[in-house]
């Protein structure tokens, strides 16, 4: 198997607990104890309510479809890939994230928005990096 | 103290310009808008400017000395809040009038090194790994779910194409003049669906300048600032907070028409800054000039086409006129020469204009209100 030509992300001391988590196959966000919600990207204080006092959690891995392109401008790595989907994921914890969508033949038809969908990973040179794919897909 | 616009030139050529540096497009429009104002570089004592080579190097090639200087870089949208800056500036006493210069060699780049994001940027780690190339995967990522909270349509997406390219059509020095209808553009390329090419900006190169100062130091007749308003929201599209509407776009549009105390039913002409065709759609709800989902509806009947009661982007927009990467200064050039009676596609009677900027994919934005004589 060739490997991936695809952008790797480098993690940095603040995002090192979600490139640690995506390595062991979980999906990790930031929770606030002060107000008890979850938030991403990796920030030191919650930036909702501001407090400080937060922590790592593992998320259910569960997401719905929140919208979407298909490119036909393959960035570097992507050139055999077909047109793919560039997605943005809402967890069930309630955050976003870009994604891609994988585990079905991307067309509009198949990517109807709020579509449920589950986390996978995929490596990335030393990295794994999230991404999503149909909850009914059969893997 | 009044603050006026009273210089403003673009480069002489726009388009396709291997023979111009990114730092020749800004001197070049720089002098044009001198000589525009009837002033010399010994008048200026401020600058603002974004990008390559910076406001350093512009002062000292025009032989500059700065008492003031603006180097606010937050995209396209950059120069209104220069203007912006430069009112706050002038009206604290910290200098008197200031020279916003724009100069990009956007499609032959020429001169014009790009920083790199590297992979440990906060958009290297979180978006480039999902295959983003440029604003046409990111800023077009907000449009499925707008289409589908509020029922656009694909052919209401493609008539703000279609409604631009008629105002272009009237405007010798739009890159793309042809009229075209909503089957040309669904017949063109498909860059990042749902958007096809002629639902993207064009890129080009080319420059623009402004002057702005007091109304009593201007020696030609004077833009009127009425107000201005300035936001950010997310720095990585995934981020923004409800893919329907823009805060920034509410927030300094809000703050840009309580200082200019106007209302919608006083704006003459609208400039919204149109990276892609999706972008006036907010900016008209954003602004509260029409109602949540009614923008589409809005452009497709002609509303804000030549002969329309809200003419907008009426040199043509990003979308046919040019598009440097930091659209933002053509955007207010035009409403200039609208209040001055000066534009290719002139507004009958055009007194009061609005521009909205866009910096980034929705991550800053600011509003001017402009008018030609003070109400």
């Amino acid at each position: 198997m060739t490997a991936s030509r695809k952008p790797v992300p480098k993690a940095t001391p603040d995002t090192q607990p979600f490139w640690d988590g995506t390595a062991t196959g979980e999906l990790r966000v930031q929770r606030c104890r002060a107000c008890s919600r979850h938030y991403f990207y990796p920030r030191p204080g919650c930036p909702r309510c501001g407090s400080g006092d937060v922590e790592w959690v593992t998320t259910s891995g569960r997401a719905t479809l929140y919208s979407y392109v298909i490119s036909y401008q393959p960035a570097p790595g992507f050139q055999d890939d077909g047109p793919y989907a560039i997605a943005v994921v809402e967890l069930e914890e309630g955050v976003r994230m870009m994604t891609n969508i994988v585990g079905v033949e991307i067309t509009p038809e198949n990517l109807p928005l709020d579509m449920e969908l589950r986390v996978v990973f995929e490596r990335r040179g030393d990295m794994r990096v999230p991404l999503f794919e149909p909850a009914g897909a059969v893997r | 103290m009044n603050i006026v616009i009273t210089g403003a030139a673009e480069t002489d050529e726009l388009g396709k310009l291997p023979h111009l540096s990114t730092t020749q497009l800004h001197l070049e429009a720089a002098r044009n808008a001198l000589a525009d104002a009837g002033m010399t570089k010994d008048d200026i004592d401020g600058v603002a400017t974004v990008g390559m080579p910076g406001p350093i190097q512009v002062a000292h090639a025009l032989g500059i000395t700065p008492s003031w200087l603006d180097g606010t870089g937050v995209g396209g949208s950059s120069f209104l809040f220069h203007v912006r800056h430069a009112a706050a500036a002038i009206r604290a006493g910290l200098c008197s009038t200031v020279l916003i210069t724009h100069g990009e060699s956007g499609r032959s780049r020429v001169g014009a090194g790009w920083p790199a994001l590297g992979p440990d940027s906060l958009l290297g780690q979180f978006e480039l790994p999902y295959g983003v190339l440029g604003p046409p995967t990111m800023f077009t990522l907000t449009a499925l779910r707008y289409m589908k909270e509020t029922g656009l349509t694909h052919e209401q997406l493609a008539e703000v194409a279609v409604a631009q390219r008629r105002w272009a059509h009237l405007n010798p020095r739009a890159m793309y003049q042809d009229l075209i209808t909503v089957e040309d553009v669904f017949a063109s390329r498909m860059i990042a669906y749902p958007f096809h090419l002629l639902e993207c900006c064009l890129v080009t190169d080319g420059g623009g300048a402004l002057i702005i100062t007091s109304e009593e130091r201007a020696r030609r007749s004077p833009v009127y600032l009425l107000g201005s308003g300035e936001s950010a929201e997310s720095p990585i599209i995934s981020q923004m907070t409800d893919f329907t509407t823009s805060r920034a776009f509410r927030q300094s549009g809000e703050a840009a028409f309580a200082e200019a105390e106007i209302s919608h039913e006083d704006v003459d002409h609208l400039m919204i800054y149109d990276a892609f065709a999706h972008v006036p759609i907010y900016g008209l709800e954003d602004l509260g000039f029409v109602k949540r989902g009614d923008a589409g509806p809005f452009i497709a009947e002609g509303h804000t086409s030549p002969g329309g009661r809200l003419p907008m982007n009426t040199n043509g927009g990003g979308l046919s006129y040019t598009h440097t990467g930091m659209y933002g200064m053509f955007a207010i050039q035009e409403s200039v020469r609208q209040l001055r009676g000066e534009a290719a596609a002139q507004v009958p009677g055009a007194e009061v204009s609005v521009v909205l900027g866009n910096g980034g994919m929705f991550a800053s934005a600011a509003t001017l209100v402009l008018a030609g004589r003070l109400p």
